[in-house]
């Protein structure tokens, strides 16, 4: 809880620091300040107490608006992590609108609020109170480059797709409302418990699926990803793919957890097609674009496909989930980096600026070589085991032929993941590359180095989650 | 000392190797390389004495995953190829110039330790990620150090990743579905999961096609003969010498008892398979024009009769098989290093362009003739004994797999014989051909002595691996 309220009061004080002239210390401040908070939630994670018998300690706030276990704690921990080292970049790559700085900074902290609360409410308002916080600052976000034809559009298209999804969850939140007569979690799913309801709680759910779906750019919902992607400005594609992907699949699956006592069959049907479409179509759209942020759009496409396999039997993923997003975004967080840099000052991103990095730069081309291998699912890098456990749970659940799917997906996925590898090491540069930014490479080499020691010690995530 | 020591010195050695720099990378290679075998050596006189050498720790809770590192006679045998042979691939890479030094062998002693950790390790999943590891550094040596066409190449390597990271992944699933069965990963769980005869057959056809794509056996060998060619000499010893015996051993070690019953059903349709490999295999090898692919696809027919070997599910079968393994990997390096001098002082790789060598370089010849009858399993050559082993057990299952198997000797020695004597015999023509140099000689001597050393006297090899090919085949036996 008091993360929520201290990450908001950050973004007002770096908006306040405009006005008084303290544009330089903005950004230490606020990578400071989100350390100071990262603390802070790992002392009240610790609060909840990690060697009680009780296996998930809710803790509420304000009539439960607001609910903390180690579930939202852990992923308020990763969102911080990402967050900052998001803001690390924000300077280095808005540096020709030096005046916006605390604007760009302050709308990533309120979209870390909004992450939070998405992974920390209690009640469905507060849920979409949360998503929406989220929605709004990725809408400003894409639309933050005005003479670009190309960012208004993604800004324009992302906002009236995501509005129209947010009405269909608020419809959703109506009909399970109806359903049960309350906004509470706890109470919703007491009811659940009780049985006996409406069947219109049903389709409830499916609404929320389909919106959710949506903001987590899952097939046949992610029409409006690769556009929306290409056209915002690099950090702020970032900042969608990793960051608010990884919040949306959060809060789906405590949505969903919660509100699907046992998941039944028809739902189960559903996330299997949508899942299963998701990795197809990502995948083999991916194998086709030339342009590096449209790839890795589906590539994150084909992700969330994977991603949604947890709600085949969520109370025994929770830890697999959070492994996965965690290896996803950090995995993400080195690539867009190298690729900040590599475009920086370029027209587009295609697949041949990469040329010759791997002579050129070695350091960032063997960040990016590791950060794509590891979303290719390549052994000892986070993302194999994130793949692996994901696996082994959903072959329990003895759904083998999807896990066969993904298996060959994953094969797919190679392909186009090699391509950009393949440009770096084979091919010569075209034209001089400049140095690359301090900030970049430390964002770089941190998150790969992150990825790798998750994949080494793959417990230390595992065991957050009891 | 236990063997996670060996594992330490290479992947140490990986990282030194990197940071020495260019000028002294090509030294601390061979050294690491070189330390690394003595310690084999050192842990094979320990395991002989009856001391503990494996290494156990938990390194997963849920799923429960081990680092457990189990050395037995087969395991070390082959770990002992491995770290013998990887100082000799260094060796003949001193000739060469390469740009970017220092990674280049760097990743040499990185693929060494992911081979060295496959055969060691007892934990499925922990063998899974061994095995993957070891593509990365075999991926990047033939892409960047590669010759030919960098179009061409591009297209053989990732075309080769695919295929191989394809085949694992089924491997993997296999692995999981066999965890959810015990809850374990290691292979004494696995050889009992008590497996009904429909779960044996989609397991053994999850290993086979992991093998089968890296031994390779026919259909899945198509990446081979372009991925031999195109990578730079020490990739394609790596490959050919090292890498596939992984999947040779991994037969032995994890489908056959872990599948025993599949495995006892369908063997005639695997040895077939085997079989149709070596056959095909010889015939290509007749027809080629390139000296490199010549060697491919004779490689491709020599393991072909392995594999059959190990899917006899007899004694004389196994035995052959690790013998003809260890012999191929000396032999095969022997080759491609053959091939590889004889490039470097010619430019090129087409047999119509040699010739005359003998008259300028007789030792060279000499040298080269021996490799060549080793290769096509001349007795008294440690070839003679795997492959005679081999085809006595094929004999023992069907007559006609031991005829049609014997036709890598017959089209061997014929397509060998007429290879030596188009680029060693002839006009010497306008072609100046330097004498070998020391090195050169001597690691040719090194790889003679070995073959001719245990031509003659197999026995300490034979029976060191025995008794514990006994005990695997007995666990297949027992559950038949």
């Amino acid at each position: 809880m008091n993360t929520l309220i201290a990450i908001a009061g950050l973004g007002i004080l770096c908006l306040i620091a405009e006005i008084f002239n303290l544009r330089k210390a903005i950004v230490p401040v606020t990578i400071i300040g989100l350390l100071a908070i990262l603390g802070l939630n790992v002392s009240e994670y610790m609060d909840l107490g990690l060697n009680t018998a009780i296996m998930e300690r809710n803790k509420g706030f304000y009539n439960n608006m607001i609910v903390n276990n180690s579930f939202s704690m852990a992923f308020t921990g990763l969102f911080i992590v990402l967050t900052i080292f998001l803001v690390a970049m924000t300077p280095e790559f808005h540096k020709e609108h030096k005046a916006k700085l605390s604007d760009f900074v302050a709308i990533k902290l309120f979209l870390l609020a909004g992450a939070i609360a998405m992974v920390s409410f209690g009640n469905l308002a507060m849920f979409f109170l949360g998503i929406e916080v989220l929605s709004i600052s990725l809408y400003v976000l894409a639309a933050s480059e005005p003479k670009n034809v190309k960012s208004n559009e993604a800004g324009m298209k992302y906002f009236l797709m995501g509005a129209f999804a947010s009405g269909i969850i608020l419809f959703g939140i109506a009909l399970i409302y109806g359903a049960t007569g309350s906004f509470d979690n706890a109470t919703i799913y007491s009811a659940v418990l009780g049985g006996d309801l409406p069947g219109w709680f049903f389709i409830g759910i499916v609404m929320l699926t389909i919106g959710l779906l949506f903001k987590i750019a899952a097939a046949p919902f992610h029409m409006w990803a690769p556009d929306v992607y290409e056209g915002s400005p690099a950090l702020n594609t970032a900042t969608m793919s990793t960051l608010a992907k990884v919040a949306a699949m959060a809060a789906f699956f405590k949505l969903m957890r919660s509100l699907n006592h046992e998941v039944s069959a028809s739902y189960v049907a559903i996330i299997i097609t949508v899942s299963i479409l998701s990795m197809t179509v990502g995948n083999f759209m991916a194998l086709k674009q030339t342009s590096v942020k449209r790839m890795l759009a589906f590539s994150g496409i084909s992700h969330a496909g994977f991603m949604l396999m947890v709600l085949l039997n969520p109370p025994a993923m929770t830890g697999v989930l959070f492994y996965y997003a965690s290896a996803y975004a950090l995995a993400g967080i080195a690539a867009f980096a190298v690729i900040l840099y590599v475009t920086a000052n370029k027209e587009n991103e295609e697949i041949y600026q990469f040329n010759g990095l791997g002579k050129s730069n070695p350091v960032m081309a063997a960040t990016l070589t590791l950060a794509l291998l590891s979303m290719a699912g390549i052994p000892i890098l986070s993302g194999f085991f994130a793949k692996f456990f994901l696996f082994s749970e959903v072959i329990k659940t003895g759904h083998i032929a999807i896990v066969i799917i993904a298996i060959v997906n994953s094969i797919v996925s190679v392909g186009y993941y090699f391509k950009l590898i393949l440009a770096m090491y084979s091919k010569d540069a075209t034209e001089s590359t400049q140095k690359a930014p301090m900030a970049y490479s430390i964002v770089a080499v941190l998150s790969i180095l992150l990825t790798i020691a998750i994949g080494l010690y793959p417990d230390a995530l595992l065991g957050l989650l009891k | 000392m236990d063997v996670s020591f060996i594992l330490i010195i290479l992947l140490f050695g990986a990282v030194a190797t990197y940071f020495v720099g260019d000028k002294l990378a090509s030294k601390a290679a061979l050294l690491f390389s070189t330390a690394a075998f003595a310690a084999t050596l050192y842990v094979i006189y320990r395991y002989n004495m009856g001391e503990k050498v494996s290494y156990l720790h938990t390194w997963i809770k849920r799923p429960r995953v081990l680092l457990n590192f189990q050395a037995d006679s087969l395991s070390l045998a082959m770990v002992a190829l491995t770290t013998v042979l990887t100082p000799i691939i260094i060796l003949t890479s001193f000739g060469n110039m390469f740009p970017k030094t220092k990674s280049f062998y760097a990743l040499i002693l990185f693929m060494a330790f992911a081979m060295v950790g496959t055969f060691l390790s007892t934990d499925g999943l922990v063998y899974y990620i061994f095995w993957e590891l070891s593509l990365i550094p075999i991926y990047f040596i033939a892409l960047i150090w590669g010759s030919g066409d960098a179009e061409s190449r591009k297209k053989a390597v990732v075309k080769f990743f695919i295929y191989t990271f394809a085949g694992s992944l089924f491997m993997l699933v296999s692995f999981i579905y066999l965890y959810t069965k015990t809850g374990s990963f290691l292979n004494v769980h696995l050889y009992n999961a008590h497996l009904t005869e429909k779960e044996q057959f989609w397991i053994f056809l999850g290993f086979f096609l992991a093998y089968a794509i890296k031994i390779p056996i026919i259909p899945f060998h198509t990446w081979q003969a372009n991925v031999y060619q195109k990578a730079p000499a020490v990739g394609t010893m790596l490959l050919s010498g090292i890498m596939l015996k992984m999947a040779l051993y991994s037969i032995v070690r994890w489908q056959l008892p872990i599948a025993p019953q599949a495995a006892a059903e369908y063997k005639y349709i695997f040895i077939a398979l085997c079989i149709a490999g070596v056959i095909y295999g010889s015939i290509l090898a007749l027809k080629q024009t390139d000296l490199k692919k010549l060697l491919a696809y004779s490689s491709l027919a020599h393991v072909g009769l392995i594999a059959a070997g190990a899917y006899t599910l007899t004694i004389d079968g196994f035995r052959g098989a690790f013998l003809q393994m260890i012999a191929h990997g000396f032999v095969v390096v022997g080759l491609f290093y053959a091939a590889e001098i004889i490039s470097r002082r010619y430019n090129t790789g087409e047999i119509a362009d040699m010739g005359g060598i003998r008259t300028q370089s007789p030792k060279f010849a000499s040298m080269f003739m021996i490799l060549v009858m080793a290769s096509v399993a001349l007795p008294l050559t440690f070839n003679f004994i795997g492959e005679f082993e081999v085809l006595y057990s094929l004999a023992q299952t069907n007559i006609w797999f031991a005829v049609f198997g014997g036709t890598t000797i017959i089209l061997g020695a014929f397509y060998m014989l007429r290879m030596f004597q188009q680029v060693m015999l002839g006009d010497k023509g306008t072609k100046v051909f330097a004498d070998i140099t020391f090195g050169e000689g001597f690691v040719f001597a090194l790889i003679i002595g070995v073959l001719l050393f245990f031509g003659v006297y197999p026995s300490p090899i034979a029976d060191f691996i025995t008794p514990d090919l006994q005990k695997v085949l007995l666990q297949i036996n027992q559950i038949n």
